[in-house]
Formats: C-alpha cells, sequence, structure tokens
C-alpha cells in the first residue's frame, strides 16, 4: 500500500537496503505521460455531482416541504406510494421498524446522513428519467421525504446550510469500519461433530421460490 | 450462363445431405429429450458413421462472431422474477454448474444493474479526475489505452451473493444461490498510475468513483486501496468489455464487493472523507442483530462451493465421481479446501486445479465413491491468512439474519437415494 508519497520516502529506504517490497505505484512525476487535457471548470462544475455529509457539493437553491408535496405526487408516488409507503416491491421512503422479525430499513428508519437523499434523487430519480429534476426541485423531495419521516416539521426549508444539520434518527449505530474476520471456525478434519447430532434445519425442497435453470427463462411472477 | 454440371449436382447432393442432416438431428434431440437418445442411436453411434460426418459443416466466417454450441442453449444468465421490482435495478446469475474453468464466459458473467444497461459511445465517453490534486484531467479512450497495461484475473462477487440463504435454504440452485460471482481476465491500466498522473495531494485519502449509468452509480473507496491493486479496465477475456459489465470503462477493485467496481467509469474525485453515498448507506451495510450497523465492509471473506454434484447436476448411481467446486477469497491465494462427503464429521483435502491465483476463482477437485446411501457434502475454504470459512450457524450466531450481505458459510448439498441434490442447512 505505497502511494507516490510514500513511495518516494520508501525508495531511499530500498536502495539504502538494496531489498524492499515490490513497489505497487510506478512512482512517474505527475504528468510524466502527458496524455489527455486538463477539463475546464465548467466541465469540472457540471459533472460534480457528489455530495457529502458536511454539504461539499450542495449547490445553491431551496425548496419547501410544500414544494415537494407537488412534485412527489406527480413524479414519484405512482412507484413510491403517496405516503412513501412504496408500491409493490418499490422502495419504502417512509416509516418502517427496525426492530422485529422483519426490519424494514427507510429513509426514516434507517439512512444515517440527510444529504444523501439529496445526492440519491438528483442522480438516479426519478427511476425512469434520471438527473432531470432542478436544485430547487430536488431540495423540495429532501424536505418532503423528511417530513413524510417526521424528522423535520411543516415550516422545513431544504438548503445547502439547513440539509447537513439534519440529525437522522439511525445515524449513531453505523459503525464505519469492519469488525471482521467475527468467525473463528477451526479446521477440523476428523471426528468434527457427532454424526447424531445432524440434523437438517430447512431445505429449499417443495419451497415454490426457485425459478427452472433449464430451457426458457422463467416467467414467475412476483408474489 | 452455362451451369457447371458436376458443380451443380455437388451443390444438389450436399443440399440434399444437408436436409437429411437437418431431420437426422432433429430427431436425435427428439430422441435424447426422451432420455437414452435411442432414436439418435441408430442413426449416428458407432459403428456407423454420424450424419454430420456425412457432410461439410458451413465454412468460415458463417458466423463471424462464434456462438455457442446449439445444444448448449440452456446455458444462459437467469434471473429471479420475484425478487426485485424492475429489469433495470436488478440482478442475473451466472450457471455455475455448466462452468468448467476457472474464466466465466463474457455472455455469462452475471449482470447487476441499478439503472439498466448503459449504452455508452467510446468515442465520446470521457473519464474525469479531479479534486485534492495537482493536475486534473479529461482522459479520451484513446488516451487511457496508451498508458502502460496490465492483465489480471479476478472474481467480482455481488455480496448479496446468498442473501436469499440467510434465514433458511430457499433456493433449489446452485445457480441461484451461488451465481453472483464470476470471474475474468481483465486488461487495462493500475490506478495508481493514473493517480500518480494527476500529483495527488498530502491529505489526499478518500477518492469517489461514479459510473456513466442512469444511476450515476458512485462509491467511495480509501487512498490506500486504490493505489494498492485497484485497475481501470477496457479487455475481457480476449475482447473489449461488454457493456454488460461496463463498456468502455470499468473499475476492478480486486477482493472487494462487486458494487464498489464501477461500471461504465467516468468520474474520479479525490477527497479527504468519504461521501456516503446511498450505495454505501441505504444498501451495502449490515443490519445486526442488535441494532448496530456495519458499514464499510467492502472485503469478500473466503468462500467456496460444490459445483458438481448440485441441485442442476444430480449423481446418476452409485459409482465413482469427481466432486468439483470453486473456492476464492478477496485476501488472496486460496490455500486449500477440504470436502465432507458425511455431513462435515469428517474432512479430507481436495486438490486445487492450476491456476491458483490471488483473488480469483480457483478450482478444486476430490475424487468420491458413493455408495448410493443419502448424505451430505460439504466444501471448506481456508485463504492464505488461515481464515476458515464458516458455518450459516457460525454467522447467524454472531450477525443475526437481517444482513443480507457477506454470506460465505459453508453450503450443504443433500444427495437422496435417487441420485437427486437439495439445497439444505443444518442446525
Ligand atoms: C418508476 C418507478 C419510480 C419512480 C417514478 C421513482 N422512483 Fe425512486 N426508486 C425506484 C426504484 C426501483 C428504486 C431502487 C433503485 C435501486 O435500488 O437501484 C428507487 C429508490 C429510491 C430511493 C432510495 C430508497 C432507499 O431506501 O434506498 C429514494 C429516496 C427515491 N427512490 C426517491 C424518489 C423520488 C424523490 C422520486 C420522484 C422524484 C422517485 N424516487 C421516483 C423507482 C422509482
Amino acid at each position: 500500500m505505497s502511494n507516490s508519497r510514500k513511495l518516494f520516502l520508501g525508495l531511499s529506504v530500498v536502495s539504502a537496503l538494496c531489498v524492499g517490497p515490490a513497489i505497487a505505484g510506478d512512482g512517474h512525476p505527475a504528468g510524466y505521460f502527458g496524455y489527455g487535457r486538463a477539463p475546464t471548470d465548467a466541465e469540472i462544475a457540471g459533472w460534480s455531482i457528489a455530495v457529502r455529509p458536511d454539504g461539499q457539493g450542495l449547490p445553491p437553491g431551496k425548496g419547501s416541504v410544500a414544494e415537494g408535496a407537488e412534485i412527489y405526487s406527480d413524479q414519484c408516488a405512482a412507484c413510491h406510494g403517496t405516503f412513501g409507503e412504496g408500491e409493490g416491491r418499490y422502495p419504502k421512503l417512509a416509516g418502517g421498524q427496525l426492530t422485529g422479525d422483519r426490519p424494514e430499513p427507510t429513509v426514516g428508519s434507517y439512512w444515517p446522513f440527510a444529504t444523501t437523499l439529496f445526492d440519491y434523487i438528483n442522480r438516479a430519480m426519478p427511476f425512469p428519467a434520471p438527473h432531470q429534476l432542478t436544485a430547487d426541485q430536488v431540495y423540495a423531495m429532501v424536505a418532503y421525504i423528511l417530513n413524510l419521516n417526521n424528522i423535520v416539521d411543516n415550516n422545513f426549508v431544504a438548503d445547502r446550510d439547513s440539509v447537513p444539520k439534519v440529525k437522522m434518527p439511525h445515524r449513531d449505530a453505523f459503525l464505519w469500519r469492519d469488525p471482521r474476520p467475527d468467525t473463528a471456525a477451526k479446521e477440523c478434519m476428523t471426528n468434527c461433530v457427532d454424526p447424531g447430532s445432524i440434523r437438517i434445519e430447512s431445505t429449499a425442497e417443495g419451497k415454490s421460490l426457485t425459478p427452472r435453470t433449464t430451457g426458457p427463462l422463467d416467467e414467475m411472477k412476483p408474489e | 450462363m452455362k451451369a457447371n454440371k458436376s458443380g451443380s449436382e455437388q451443390k444438389q447432393k450436399s443440399e440434399s445431405i444437408g436436409r437429411r442432416g437437418f431431420l437426422a438431428l432433429g430427431s436425435a434431440l427428439a430422441g435424447s429429450a426422451m432420455m437414452g437418445g435411442k432414436a439418435a442411436a441408430a442413426d449416428s453411434y458407432p459403428p456407423k458413421d454420424p450424419d454430420w460426418s456425412l457432410m461439410l459443416g458451413p465454412g468460415v466466417v458463417d458466423r463471424p462472431y462464434g456462438q455457442p454450441s446449439q445444444f448448449v442453449k440452456g446455458v444462459i444468465r437467469r434471473n429471479v422474477p420475484w425478487l426485485t421490482a424492475t429489469q433495470e435495478s436488478s440482478v442475473s446469475f451466472t450457471p455455475l454448474q455448466d462452468q468448467p474453468g476457472i474464466i466465466t464466459a463474457n455472455g455469462l458473467f452475471f449482470e447487476r444493474y441499478h439503472g439498466g444497461r448503459a449504452t455508452v459511445d467510446p468515442a465520446q465517453h470521457r473519464l474525469m479526475i479531479h479534486g485534492m490534486l495537482e493536475r486534473p484531467l479529461l482522459l479520451t479512450m484513446d488516451d487511457i489505452r496508451r498508458f502502460p497495461s496490465v492483465s489480471r484475473i479476478h472474481f467480482i462477487e455481488c455480496p448479496a451473493n446468498g442473501g436469499m440463504e440467510w434465514r433458511a435454504a430457499q433456493l433449489n440452485s446452485l445457480q441461484f444461490t451461488h451465481g453472483m460471482v464470476s470471474c475474468a481476465e481483465w486488461t487495462g491500466v493500475k490506478l495508481s498510475t493514473l493517480l500518480d498522473e494527476v500529483g495527488l495531494k498530502k491529505d489526499a485519502k478518500w477518492a469517489l468513483v461514479e459510473g456513466a449509468d442512469a444511476a450515476h452509480m458512485d462509491r467511495s473507496l480509501p487512498i490506500e486501496k486504490c493505489l494498492d491493486d485497484v485497475l481501470v479496465v477496457y479487455g475481457q477475456n480476449g475482447e473489449a468489455l461488454r457493456p454488460e459489465q461496463g463498456f468502455p470503462l470499468r473499475l476492478i477493485v480486486p477482493g472487494w464487493q462487486g458494487n464498489v467496481n464501477i461500471k461504465w467509469l467516468r468520474r474520479i474525485q479525490i477527497g479527504d472523507q468519504p461521501w456516503f453515498t446511498r450505495e454505501e448507506t441505504s444498501k451495502y451495510t449490515e443490519l445486526m442483530k442488535d441494532g448496530t450497523v456495519r458499514g464499510f465492509t467492502w472485503l469478500i471473506y473466503a468462500k467456496s462451493v460444490i459445483t458438481f454434484p448440485c441441485p442442476e447436476k444430480p449423481l446418476k448411481g452409485a459409482g465413482i465421481y469427481e466432486i468439483r467446486g470453486f473456492a476464492w477469497s478477496g485476501k488472496g491465494k486460496v490455500t486449500h479446501v477440504d470436502v465432507s462427503t458425511d455431513g462435515g464429521v469428517n474432512w479430507e483435502r481436495a486438490k486445487l486445479q492450476d491456476p491458483v491465483l490471488p483473488k480469483a476463482l480457483t478450482r478444486f477437485t476430490h475424487e468420491w465413491r458413493w455408495d448410493g446411501k443419502p448424505t451430505l457434502l460439504q466444501s471448506r475454504c481456508v485463504d492464505e491468512t488461515g481464515f476458515v470459512q464458516p458455518t450459516i450457524s457460525e454467522l447467524r450466531a454472531v450477525r443475526g439474519v437481517n444482513g443480507i450481505y457477506n454470506n460465505n458459510a459453508i453450503q450443504t448439498w443433500q444427495v437422496k437415494p435417487d441420485g437427486s441434490v437439495y439445497d439444505v442447512q443444518l442446525a
């Protein structure tokens, strides 16, 4: 895991010791190949749509809950339901419990950052015609969906200052690191389990969930 | 016009054999469908010459782009229609039961889209690299192909592979329990070469990688991984990247969950913090039984599965069989695979078949004499870090059943006396 900076330091160590690990990068200075060209500021601005939790990337503009309600019923409700309950298998956007047998992660019950809502709606929704809403419209959608989830009140106006300040209910439950390996199976080779204790707990046999795997594609309808 | 007599006679003859051949083929097909292929046997088995040995086959460029034999038409990617709301944000599965070696055929490589398969004109495709760096760059495909190139064989696995099996054995099929993993040879430029070229600034810690598809799919990657072994590729198994795999350009992040291997790659933004995009918050995170959520669990841990026998490929009577399968680990090489033919009581070391490559599918085989009695087959992978593939109960004990992702459990196949095979889970 070297980068050009570490590599630069690393190289002198390598040459001093005449041994060392394989070098990951080639260590060429910036601009060595000289291919391509610098993008213009306008080109960069046009494609820079990513938004961070601290608000970096949020454009100017604003939108209210009331404005959001209108756009939502026009452009989103057909799939996501009037109150965000989700039609058919389309994602539910509001409500949902994380406890119980069938947890339902939604924007309200699960999402850690409100800024992600702006980023995602702007880049990917409405699903059939993505990235065509104005910044004001996207802000209005953010306000409306947060309001559907009772995270902001009816007077909330979403803009580049207000959205990063919204604290999402489940945020502190997220651990942004990988605790694995979290299993420690041993490589037993003989008499690893008591043969008498082996019991089939579940089987796919007889469940009518598996599409066929020969002949033409299965058209099996959603349940 | 004066017909060349012998020429036209020759033509007639081969046409009539052609028709006969066609009819014979039809009956051969019907025969084999009826089991045993008796009708075909009368025509084509020794000592007789089969029809295809008595006529010319089509000539060169009959198919300028080759196709699989008509007799393997059923070997295709398949989907689970009840799984997703739309086909454009969905997944199809590789028929691992019919994959003989470690390389997945380009037409069978599993698909995962969030906004459908983008149709990208390579002449208009651009890769923009900007953010915390010295020299922002806009590259054409020609520019990208001029950089020093490398080829590597790596698997890609969707971390939701096996996700439908967290609560119970549900799908009676290898294709659907494990088919969200495929493996190919990728050719392109190392991301570290491109990052050297733009000159990272001191505080550069994360890269946002983004696609040109309708989902504008985006993920955050730590810069250490980007500088380690990540590739920006345009070649796949001897040809241009397939559209399903992100033509003309995609990211390969060896050993990490499929979703970060951004397809139709068009932008890399360098920053000092992650972006926490929808695909790394709402999705590709794991809800544990205590209510906590694991994020940034990118690595694919050691996993293996027996591909023969399996529900799609049952046994045909007692006798000697070669058990076959694949093993893989996102942490490096597979060091060995053990096979149990008695439900995990005793294990035997399987043979690994060359090549054994880091972060690639690895093939294992194991000779087994089946006595015709019911039994339970399992395989267990150990990788070069010494990590041992766990059972589903071990995984459930720490994670519960709500996680969807990162199910690398040992697969159990139940063999019945008639040779049929079922997906089961043991207590
Ligand atoms: C044609 C159906 C359709 C329409 C119309 C639509 N969406 Fe979606 N939406 C989807 C699908 C499908 C997904 C899941 C996509 C995926 O996972 O790749 C989704 C996902 C989402 C999500 C993420 C849900 C989650 O929990 O991760 C949000 C937020 C969202 N849509 C908002 C909107 C908004 C706002 C609009 C209107 C401007 C809209 N959608 C219009 C189909 C639709």
